[in-house]
């Protein structure tokens, strides 16, 4: 019990308080206290209150003297009994301070690594997260209708070797900002360009899903330059069937359980869809106008229950490298639409797979995209 | 996205509501507060703990309204406001105030939509805190939202948590009839991450915090944090709990808890309100009628005893659920061995 020493710290007199002020001393070191004698007086932007000793000894330090402001928590002065030797109060106090700084900085010091960040791309704030370096060509993520850059969770790292990998959030979708314009594939595409420009890149890979592939290929025909090859995961634009229950269904839905069950659509093996994806879909669905832009974007997509984009001329005159990859089971665009294609896009389609086959089979996908983009460096 | 306390998303969801909706009015005990001191200060409190400050300074004294102290008039001001045309959001400061504008919220702004066969709407929110753990002695501790669940035409929100706070502020807001939101006011400094946007999260539908096998745990408010805490720990020893956190008392989202009970067949209920005719007893009267044969234990609530809420700090400290409590409640109904009938 003698050996014991107890730190006095700034106290936490309200909710607010962050920091306070020694306003003056009460007690000299070296001054026997007693459990709720009055230490010391301390000023807050609100008030002065008298700080009570929390123990009984003898006051041995006063390490924070009159008017210094301080964090809730740091050390102001140390108590403990008199047998103590000044040595152990002098290395108590080292330590103290050095586990206080220590988590201090962990607080403020949290630097994001590997973050997205926001960026402002013309009129737009869209969340973008970079991952990977190196010379290779960069590779562009673009996610689906109502989807966003966690859509690309299981490809994302993993395809950032050697190259920059974007995925960022569409208008409307993630933390992006909601104003998703006319809606229209070519306003996406136009956005895509600009961030393309923005990130100062000339020329990229691009990956798109679902409505995101229908983005890629209309960029490939307005801004033909800055794509060097087209991954189109379950793509839009080759045909004009879409599963409308589940886009409006989608848009509709504010319930976790209306949620599950439109999601279920999106996967062949149904056992994926879980309250927790569910419920990150809702809070998303809960922002402010996202139900709005949701509804813009089908209504310029999908006019009449239909999709309103034929982009096969666009694909069959692209004239870079294509890929397409589709689940046989997919049940929002329909495999078949992956039928007819020219012999010299290059076709994956999967077993047992729904519409999301970068999800249901990532490391598949991973190495399709991997070996794609490795033999069209090679070949261009 | 950012971090944000529980007083930051409070303060947000007001703010943002008030920039949308020209209606929209705050008033109360000092949600502005020391106006007339020195320097010319016009909000030195911002509300006791802080939580409305800066929003006068933005939307003016005609939308920032300090009261007298005297709870019915100024509550009674704001149903009146709320019929006639506003959004007022008038904060009661402590919860445990009640006592003296009970006829204004209960026999007036509850009854509004019914006595006048559905024409009046009632777009009124009243912001409280409450709950026990800030030493703040007898009348200033108590967690009354089993009083107002008890009151038809009164809606019942209860937070667990920054995100949870900001989307069922803004829901209280955009309602059309009373809304009573109870704020645990020990809770103002946590912090998790809460999107920049507004959005309104819906009444009466309960949220999994996480999902188990072999124990339901329902919990309100700030015992939904202790419940997970609990869970955690259980966790390691083999049990898993789900653990609901119903977000409104009123509406209630009885479907969810029913479901959860026939998947468990084991209940928890952590009430930190006094224990008679709380929302242990009734959502344990609920799950007993509705969902008897589904379950294998007996139901445990983990409740405070029928006392005032003491101001020492060791006995309030006794009074409150604890981890602890809500642990051994979940091991003693996983440790109750079902009897098979003869």
């Amino acid at each position: 019990m003698t050996h014991d020493i107890t730190p006095i710290t700034m106290p936490k007199f309200g909710l607010a308080m962050t920091e306070g002020k020694i306003a003056g001393w009460m007690v000299e070191p070296g001054a026997a206290i007693k459990t709720g004698d009055e230490l010391v007086d301390i000023e807050t932007s609100k008030i002065t209150n008298a700080f009570e000793s929390p123990v009984t000894g003898t006051l041995r330090r006063q390490v924070a003297g009159n008017g210094e402001m301080l964090p809730v928590g740091a050390l102001i002065g140390v108590v403990a009994d008199p047998a103590v030797p000044d040595t152990d109060i002098d290395a108590f106090i080292t330590r103290f301070q050095a586990d206080f700084a220590a988590s201090s900085d962990a607080q403020s010091d949290s630097a994001p690594v590997d973050e997205p960040v926001m960026m402002t791309v013309g009129d737009h704030t869209l969340r973008v997260h970079e991952r990977g370096e190196g010379d290779g060509t960069p590779l562009l993520l673009i996610h689906g209708f109502g989807g966003d850059l966690k859509n690309w969770m299981l490809n994302h790292a993993a395809l950032a070797h050697g190259r920059r990998v974007i995925a960022f959030d569409l208008p409307g979708h993630g933390e992006s900002s909601k104003d998703v314009g006319p809606g229209t594939l070519a306003f996406f595409a136009d956005v895509t360009a600009q961030l393309l420009a923005q990130l100062k890149i000339r020329q990229a890979h691009v990956m798109g899903h679902s409505l995101g592939g229908g983005i890629a290929l209309t960029l490939a025909h307005t801004a033909p330059h800055s794509v060097a090859s087209l991954v189109l995961v379950a793509p839009a634009g080759l045909g004009p069937q879409i599963n409308m229950t589940f886009i409006n269904g989608f848009i509709e839905a504010d319930r976790v359980r209306a949620v599950q069950d439109v999601l279920k659509y999106l996967v062949h093996d149904k056992s994926l869809i879980g309250r927790r994806m569910s419920d990150d879909v809702l809070r998303y669905k809960r922002l402010d106008g996202v139900q709005a832009a949701l509804r813009t974007v089908a209504d310029a997509c999908f006019p009449g229950g239909h999709q309103g984009d034929d982009l096969r001329p666009v694909l069959a005159a692209v004239g870079v490298p294509v890929t397409v990859i589709w689940g046989r089971e997919d049940e929002i665009l329909p495999v078949t639409q992956a039928d007819g294609l020219s012999t010299s896009v290059e076709r994956h389609i999967l077993p047992d797979i729904g519409h999301m086959p970068q999800l249901e089979c990532a490391d598949k996908v991973n190495g399709m995209v991997e070996d794609f983009m490795k033999s069209k460096v090679v070949a261009t | 996205m950012s971090k944000k306390s529980f007083r930051q998303a409070i303060n947000e969801a007001l703010r943002q509501e008030m920039r949308r909706d020209p209606t929209v009015i705050l008033m109360g005990e000092d949600v502005a507060g020391g106006r007339g001191g020195s320097a010319g200060i016009k909000d030195a409190w911002g509300g006791v703990l802080g939580v409305t400050k800066g929003l006068l300074e933005e939307f003016g004294d005609t939308r920032v309204l300090d009261t007298p102290i005297t709870e019915a008039s100024y509550i009674g001001a704001a149903a009146g406001a709320a019929v006639t045309g506003l959004r007022p959001v008038a904060e009661l400061m402590f919860v445990d105030f009640v006592g003296c504008c009970l006829d204004q919220i209960m026999n007036q702004a509850a009854k509004f939509r019914y006595m006048f066969g559905g024409k009046a709407r009632t777009p009124l929110v009243i912001r409280a805190m409450f709950g026990a753990g800030f030493n703040a002695a007898a009348q200033h501790s108590q967690a009354l939202y089993p009083l107002f669940t008890h009151i038809p035409g009164l809606k019942v929100v209860i937070p667990s948590s920054p995100y949870e706070a900001k989307g069922l502020l803004i829901s209280a807001i955009r309602d059309d009839d009373p809304v009573i939101f109870l704020e645990n006011k020990v809770m103002y400094d946590e912090e998790e991450d809460v999107p920049d946007e507004p959005y309104a999260i819906p009444f009466g539908e309960a949220n999994l915090t996480r999902e188990g096998r072999d124990v339901t745990i329902v919990a309100f408010g700030r015992m939904v944090g202790l419940a997970n805490q609990a869970a955690d720990r259980l966790e390691k020893k083999g049990i898993s709990c789900t653990v609901i956190d119903p977000r409104t008392t009123s509406p209630l989202d009885r479907d969810t808890i029913l479901e959860c009970v026939a998947d468990t067949g084991r209940l928890v209920i952590v009430d930190e309100s006094s224990p008679r005719c709380n929302m242990a007893t009734d959502i344990a009267a609920i799950v007993a009628e509705e969902a008897f044969d589904t379950l294998r234990a007996p139901i445990r609530r983990v409740v405070p005893p029928h006392t005032p809420v003491p101001f020492a700090t060791v006995l309030e400290t006794l009074y409150l659920p604890s981890v602890d409590r809500i642990e051994a409640a979940v091991t003693a109904t996983m440790a109750h061995r079902v009897v098979e009938k003869v």
